[in-house]
This record gives C-alpha cells, sequence and structure tokens, in this order.
C-alpha cells in the first residue's frame, strides 16, 4: 500500500512537470527575419519533377525552386531569367535566347547550354509522354549557338514564349522526382510526407536575394483546425482562406489580403443530356441565376461577375460587357423555358466535389434560385478523385459546380476547352461558329485579330449559354503582421521570395 | 507450444485473408491512381498511358500475386505520389503512431489502476454516485471531441502548448513527447474511466467471493484481502480489455493525430485514400490488422501466464 501512495504522487509529480516543461516547449514561429512556416492544403504528392508535376498546388510551390529561360512577374509579364535577353525574328519563327552569366543550379553546377537543350529535349522529345509534350509539337528545331539556345518553330505562335517558362533542370541528374534542383530563390531541403517540406535561401541566386532564410512549409490537410493552428501562432501565412476563416481572424495578429483567385467558377452544364442540349433551357437557368446574390450571400460580397469564360488577369482578352447578356430575369427565363418545352420545370443534380466548400456553397443558393423558374436541382456530393472519373474524364453528369482555369496565361489555354474535339471539353459543348472563331484565333498571324477572334469565342460561349457562369472568386491570404511583401499573381504562383519580415 | 503454432496459423491466414480484400477492393472503387495523378489534365489516352507505365493494366491476380510475394521479401512496393519505398515512406509514420498508442497505453495504465482501485475502495461511500457519474460521462466523449476541448483550453486559452506546432521525433525527441502528450491524453481519457469501472465491478464481484470470507476469518485486515486476494484476481479481465484496447487505441490514435495534426499513420492513410496511393493503403491496413492480430495473441499467452488454471 505504501509503495502504492509513492508510486500515485510519483505519477502526478512527473505529470504536472511534463505539463509545465510543455510550456517552454512550444514550437512557435516567431523571429520573423529568418524564418516562416507557411500552410499548405495538400501535400505534393504528384512530382517534385517540374515537367511532370500537374497539381496547380505543386506547380505553385515549385516555382520557388525552378525557373525557364523566362519566367512570369506579378503582373504576368513574361521577365527574362535563366536567359537574360531573347529575341523573336521578324516572321515570328526563330527564338533566340541568350543566356544569362553565373547562373547557377542548386548543386553548385553553373548552367550550360547543354541544360537548356535537355530540358526542352525532355518535353519536345517526340515520344515524350509528359504533360507538355502537346505545347512544344510546333517546334521545328532546338540547337544551342555558343552562349545563345535558338529554336524555330514550324508556324508562327503568339503564345510561344509562355512555353519557354518550362523549368531548367539539370542534365544528368536522376532523382528530380524527389529530390528537386533548380536555379529559383529557394533551394529545397528535405520533405516529410504529409508533415512538411522545407526550403532555404538559395544563397548564389542570380537575382534578387529571397528575404527570408528558411521556410517550412506545413501541410494542414485539416481545414478544420487551419484557423486554430493560425491563431494558436503555428503557421504564419495561409493562402486561400474561405470567407468564414477570415472572419474569424479578425482582430487577430493576422493581415487578411486580398486579391483574386483567377479562375472561372460556373454552374457547368453536361451539353449532351437532355435537357441540356437544349439552348434554350441553358439560357434560361443563366437568366434565373443571380451571381451577385451569390457572390453577397455565400461570399460576403467578394467575387468578380462572369459571362464567359475568361476572368480580368487576362486583361486584353476580358471582355466586362460580356456579363450583361444575362441580366437575372425570372420572366424571361420561364418564358424560355416554356418555348422549350419546359414549362412544367424539370429536376437535375449537380453533383459538387465535396472537398471545395466554396462550391457547395454556390450550388446550394443556385438549387434556391432555381426553385423560383420551377426547376428542381439536388446536390450530389462526390469525392475529388470520382468527380475526375465520373464527370472530368466520364463525363457522366448533368450539371456540376467547380472552377476552371488555364495552365498557362494564354487564351487558347482557356479557350481550346470548348472546341468540340478537345479531349478536355468535358461540357460536350459543341458549337460550329466557335469551332471556326477558335480555328481563325490560332491561325491569326497579328495579335490583335488573334484578340478580336478570342473574344468572339468568348461571346459565343455566353451568347450559346455553355454554362451558367458565376463568378472568378476573392483570394484572401491570411498573413502574421511581422510579415509583409506578399504579392498576387494572376496565375497559380505563390511567390515566397517577396515575402519579407514587416520591420 | 503446439498453442502457439496453430494461433501463428491462423494468424496468417487472416493476414492473407485481410490482404486479398484490401487488394481486390480497390479494383471495384471509382478512379484510379493514374486519374489522380493526372487531375484536370486526365484524358481517356493519358490515363491509359500511365496505367501502363504503372504496370496497372495487367490483370489483377497477376498484381496480387507479385505483391504478396514482394511482401514476403520486406518489399511492399513504391508510392505512387511520393516516388519512394513504401517502407522507406511508413516507418517515420508508424514510429509517430506506435508513440503515440503507448504513451496513450501507459497514461491509461498509470492512471487507472490506482483510480480503480481507489473508486472500489470507496464503493460504499457517499462518493460512489459522484465517481460512478463522472466516469460514465468521460467515457462516452469520443476521443475526437476531448481532442478540440483539449486544443481549446489547453493550447489557445491557457497557452500550454501550440497547437499544430508538433516536432518531428527525429528533430527533438523531448518536445515530441511533450507534445503528444496532449493527444495521447485525449485517447486515453475514456479508456481510463472503461478500466476504472471494469476494475470497480470485478473487485466488487470478487469480495463477496467464498474465498474473501475465509480470508477474512483468518484474521486478515481489509486491506491486506483486498491487495493480496480481490485485486489478484480482480485484473484478469482488465488485463484482456487493455490487450483488446490495444488495436482500438491505435485505431483512436488516427483520429485524434487529425484534430492534433500529428503527421502519423492516420494522415497519410486518409491522405493515400483519397489520392488513390493503393501501395501505401494496402501496407497500412495489412499493418494494422497485423498488430489486431499479434496484440490478440499475446492477450492469450498473457492470460495463461496469470492464471495458470487456464488451458488454451
Amino acid at each position: 500500500m505504501k509503495a502504492f501512495k509513492k508510486l500515485w504522487r510519483l505519477i502526478i509529480l512527473s505529470a504536472t512537470l511534463t505539463v509545465a516543461l510543455c510550456a517552454c516547449g512550444g514550437d512557435k514561429a516567431g523571429d520573423a527575419s529568418s524564418h516562416i512556416t507557411i500552410g499548405i492544403p495538400q501535400d505534393l504528392s504528384d512530382s517534385l519533377d517540374p515537367h511532370e508535376a500537374l497539381a496547380a498546388g505543386t506547380r505553385e510551390i515549385l516555382f520557388n525552386i525552378y525557373e525557364g529561360l523566362v519566367k512570369p512577374d506579378s503582373n504576368g509579364d513574361l521577365k527574362p531569367a535563366v536567359a537574360d535577353e531573347y529575341s523573336v525574328s521578324e516572321d515570328g519563327l526563330t527564338y533566340t535566347f541568350h543566356l544569362r552569366k553565373g547562373v547557377k543550379f542548386h548543386n553548385g553546377k553553373d548552367v550550360t547550354a547543354d541544360d537548356v537543350l535537355y530540358s526542352i529535349k525532355r518535353n519536345a522529345d517526340p515520344d515524350s509522354t509528359l504533360a507538355n509534350a502537346s505545347a512544344f509539337s510546333n517546334v521545328k528545331e532546338y540547337k544551342a549557338d555558343g552562349e545563345n539556345i535558338v529554336i524555330t518553330l514550324n508556324k508562327k505562335d503568339g503564345d510561344f514564349l509562355q512555353t519557354m517558362t518550362i523549368a531548367i533542370v539539370p542534365e544528368g541528374v536522376n532523382d528530380l522526382s524527389t529530390k528537386p534542383c533548380g536555379t529559383g530563390p529557394y533551394t529545397f531541403v528535405s520533405r516529410s510526407p504529409q508533415e512538411n517540406i522545407i526550403l532555404k535561401r538559395f544563397a548564389d541566386y542570380w537575382g534578387e536575394k529571397a528575404y527570408i532564410e528558411d521556410v517550412t512549409l506545413k501541410i494542414c490537410a485539416n481545414a478544420d483546425s487551419i484557423t486554430m493552428d493560425l491563431l494558436g501562432g503555428s503557421v504564419d501565412f495561409f493562402a486561400r482562406i474561405t470567407a468564414s476563416q477570415a472572419l474569424q481572424l479578425k482582430d487577430s495578429n493576422f493581415n487578411i489580403e486580398e486579391g483574386t483567385m483567377n479562375l472561372v467558377q460556373a454552374m457547368y452544364l453536361n451539353n449532351a443530356v437532355e435537357p441540356f442540349n437544349n439552348e434554350k433551357v441553358r439560357q434560361a437557368l443563366c437568366y434565373a441565376v443571380d451571381p451577385k446574390e451569390i457572390i453577397d450571400f455565400a461570399f460576403d460580397g467578394k467575387g468578380t461577375e462572369l459571362g464567359s469564360s475568361m476572368f480580368p488577369a487576362f486583361g486584353k482578352y476580358f471582355v466586362k460587357e460580356i456579363n450583361d447578356v444575362y441580366n437575372t430575369d425570372i420572366e424571361k427565363a420561364k418564358e424560355l423555358l416554356k418555348e422549350a418545352g419546359y414549362e412544367n420545370g424539370f429536376s437535375f443534380a449537380i453533383k459538387v466535389p465535396s472537398n471545395y466548400q466554396p462550391h457547395i456553397d454556390t450550388a446550394q443558393v443556385i438549387v434556391e434560385q432555381l426553385k423560383k423558374i420551377g426547376v428542381t436541382a439536388e446536390i450530389k456530393l462526390v469525392e475529388w478523385d470520382s468527380w475526375l472519373s465520373d464527370v472530368y474524364v466520364g463525363r457522366d453528369f448533368e450539371a456540376t459546380v467547380v472552377g476552371v482555369d488555364a495552365s498557362t496565361m494564354t487564351a487558347k489555354a482557356m479557350l481550346e476547352r470548348f472546341t468540340s474535339d478537345s479531349s478536355k471539353n468535358f461540357v460536350n459543348f459543341k458549337s460550329d461558329a466557335y469551332d471556326a472563331a477558335f480555328k481563325n484565333a490560332i491561325d491569326a498571324t497579328d495579335d490583335a485579330k488573334a484578340t478580336e477572334y478570342y473574344k468572339e469565342c468568348e461571346w459565343i460561349l455566353a451568347r450559346e449559354a455553355a454554362n451558367v457562369y458565376i463568378q472568378d472568386l476573392a483570394e484572401m491570404v491570411a498573413i502574421n503582421k511581422n510579415y509583409t511583401g506578399y504579392e498576387f499573381y494572376p496565375i497559380y504562383v505563390l511567390d515566397i521570395a517577396k515575402i519579407k519580415p514587416a520591420k | 507450444m503446439k498453442y502457439v503454432l496453430k494461433k501463428i496459423g491462423t494468424l496468417i491466414l487472416t493476414l492473407l485473408a485481410v490482404s486479398a480484400l484490401v487488394f481486390f477492393a480497390f479494383s471495384f472503387i471509382p478512379a484510379s491512381p493514374a486519374l489522380s495523378k493526372l487531375g484536370t489534365e486526365a484524358t481517356a489516352e493519358k490515363i491509359a498511358e500511365l496505367n501502363h507505365q504503372m504496370g496497372l493494366d495487367r490483370p489483377v491476380l497477376v498484381r496480387f500475386g507479385e505483391w504478396v510475394a514482394g511482401i514476403v521479401h520486406g518489399d511492399f512496393g513504391i508510392s505512387y505520389s511520393y516516388n519512394t519505398p513504401v517502407t522507406q515512406l511508413l516507418s517515420e509514420k508508424i514510429a509517430v503512431t506506435m508513440l503515440l498508442s503507448v504513451m496513450a497505453i501507459l497514461i491509461t495504465v498509470i492512471l487507472s489502476f490506482p483510480l480503480g482501485i481507489y473508486v472500489a475502495r470507496k464503493s460504499d461511500s457517499k462518493l460512489d454516485v459522484f465517481f460512478t457519474t463522472v466516469n460514465q460521462m468521460i467515457m462516452s466523449i469520443p476521443s475526437f471531441f476531448s481532442g478540440i476541448l483539449i486544443t481549446l483550453i489547453f493550447g489557445l486559452i491557457l497557452h500550454v502548448f501550440t497547437p499544430g506546432a508538433y516536432v518531428s521525433y527525429k528533430r527533438d525527441f523531448f518536445k515530441c513527447m511533450a507534445y503528444l502528450i496532449f493527444p495521447a491524453f485525449s485517447i486515453a481519457l475514456p479508456k481510463i474511466s472503461m478500466v476504472v469501472k471494469l476494475l470497480k465491478d470485478t473487485a466488487l464481484k470478487e469480495a463477496d467471493k467464498d474465498y474473501v470470507r475465509t480470508a477474512y476469518s483468518r484474521g486478515n485486515r481489509t486491506k491486506a484481502v483486498f491487495y493480496k486476494h480481490v485485486l489478484k484476481n480482480a485484473i484478469i479481465p482488465v488485463i484482456t480489455f487493455l490487450g483488446m484496447t490495444f488495436a482500438d487505441i491505435i485505431a483512436g490514435s488516427i483520429i485524434v493525430e487529425q484534430v492534433f495534426g500529428v503527421p502519423g499513420l492516420g494522415r497519410i492513410l486518409l491522405t493515400s485514400i483519397s489520392g488513390r496511393d493503393y501501395p501505401v493503403v494496402e501496407a497500412i491496413i495489412l499493418l494494422l490488422a497485423t498488430a489486431v492480430v499479434v496484440s490478440n495473441l499475446i492477450v492469450d499467452l498473457l492470460y495463461k501466464k496469470f492464471d495458470p488454471r487456464i488451458h488454451v
């Protein structure tokens, strides 16, 4: 019995001690000058090889490790990177890039013309299976000429420079999918799956060096605990938080910065199934759905209304007026339904990926709005992978609410999807006028003409009501007040090198 | 000895059945690893191509055979998502989850035995109703919920620890343990009250038995009878219970890991399922099944040790 009492005391004592020790042990992310912890919603689980990586979440991180001959700045303009200058021949067929002197890979080796050729070859090889292979199909020849890389095209392509943002990787390094080695402002240090990825400032970076030395990318897979992590101090920065999370962070030591997500959120309709194969029905839905109400109701008034598959960050390609093609008009919608023979309405299912709360919220408002014209919509939540297989690849759906973006900042990347024979045309949109306009845009020899035709494409998407367009979501970024300098990009990029200590 | 061999035989059969079940289950669920990797870049041709690269276009039986053969050699394949061998990928995660589970078991044992004995001895006092009520309440709180409460109270209000600031045991073992105390405690909480209840009930039942009366009549004092005779017999069912809960505790830790942001088996299991990273999922499930079967075996063997009358 005595022994028991003693043991009991010992236990209590040690328990108190541990708790006390924990108090001093918190791994707080404090010292802003040398370290930042950035929360990311998912691990980089496709590949760390920049030519293999496809997920937007992976590419936005690899942006800090790799660079192409040119790379986009925060306006979306392409600036020389591994090349210090480039020129295009008069006929637009020959591109000459001059290699910048003193650019080093993270393994310490200088970037040579051979590395550049190797990087191009990996993608441009006729039997390459990489995602970018199609972008390189127009390349006729590429060779080195001293310090210059000369690339010749089969036919003129106004968007070709975008292709040269492709990462330059060192020749002869075989484990890029697990150990990245690029020329960017940050070097890869280590990773622990589902835990974190550690980056370090690259001391030999050719350009303006990053401000913060050590970066921990912490995987915060549990969306419910993000605000807790932020408020508790274990995460300093989180991109793309929701409106309700932003609300919870009010009056805390976080600044909420606002930008745009740069995607087209819409209720995408399967144009091949009843009743959406009827243009009038689609138009009726466009008249019935009020994007403004959705934005006010579900997004705290933050978001940009869209009328077609194009968002404002695209600059010259974006046409604001398209948004006025359908101004909410319930009577008009009912009339159109009547003309289409659906006087008594109909019912359909909206499949929404269950891991994207903004899209679920949007779908819920749409369901209510459609009730007004006698249309019954039912939301079906599906897991992301099932969404990919059933909706996106299988095209087995009636309607879905998602955001669609472009892999590169080209109108082509955004609009090619809706040509009738595109393998990515998951909405089965089919319009001869559209196909013709798109072909004209691709074949156009001068940029102004091409832009004109791309705009025509956007108008067609709106007039023929390919989808019920809603908005470009607002992006809200939570950044600890110890840091500043975050810049939004028109593409999916998280530029860590620009973040700096506030003081 | 024969018994042990027989047990190990059924153990291997069980694991084989589990592995087959897991493997074939994945042939039926929608989506595929290739699709998951390609995301919105997916087209029918690209999926076929990637399937071919990953060898997924071969008959399922062939793949199953290869997989089992690999496991026999200690090779669980290569993760689709991380391009690294599954064994290497999981070794650190297993360590984290085991640390957490063992800690939870230790906390359970250390706290519940003295508490149980205390409650049993106070069973005829007025406090009994109070103890029973509190115990019943704690028992019914699921650990993920107590986890949230603990995070809220100790993390955000009292600032005893920083929620989400898990430090790998490789970097700093003591910091890691200090962090894991909290999730371990929330896993242990309902188990503690279960053990307390069990210990009390069995102790009271034993106390009514004839041998106890005999012991008293021999002139022993209450305390001596309690610790020497009653407790010794009351503890057997408790040990069975602890053995059985070990598997339960591992499962519990998988859930609680999510609440506390501990990157153990749970997190990687969930993401691997949604990312269709089959080699990883299969390895983890096989591992969990092994843990269950082995802990049951150990319980059986312990039984024999504590009570020689049991012939198994």
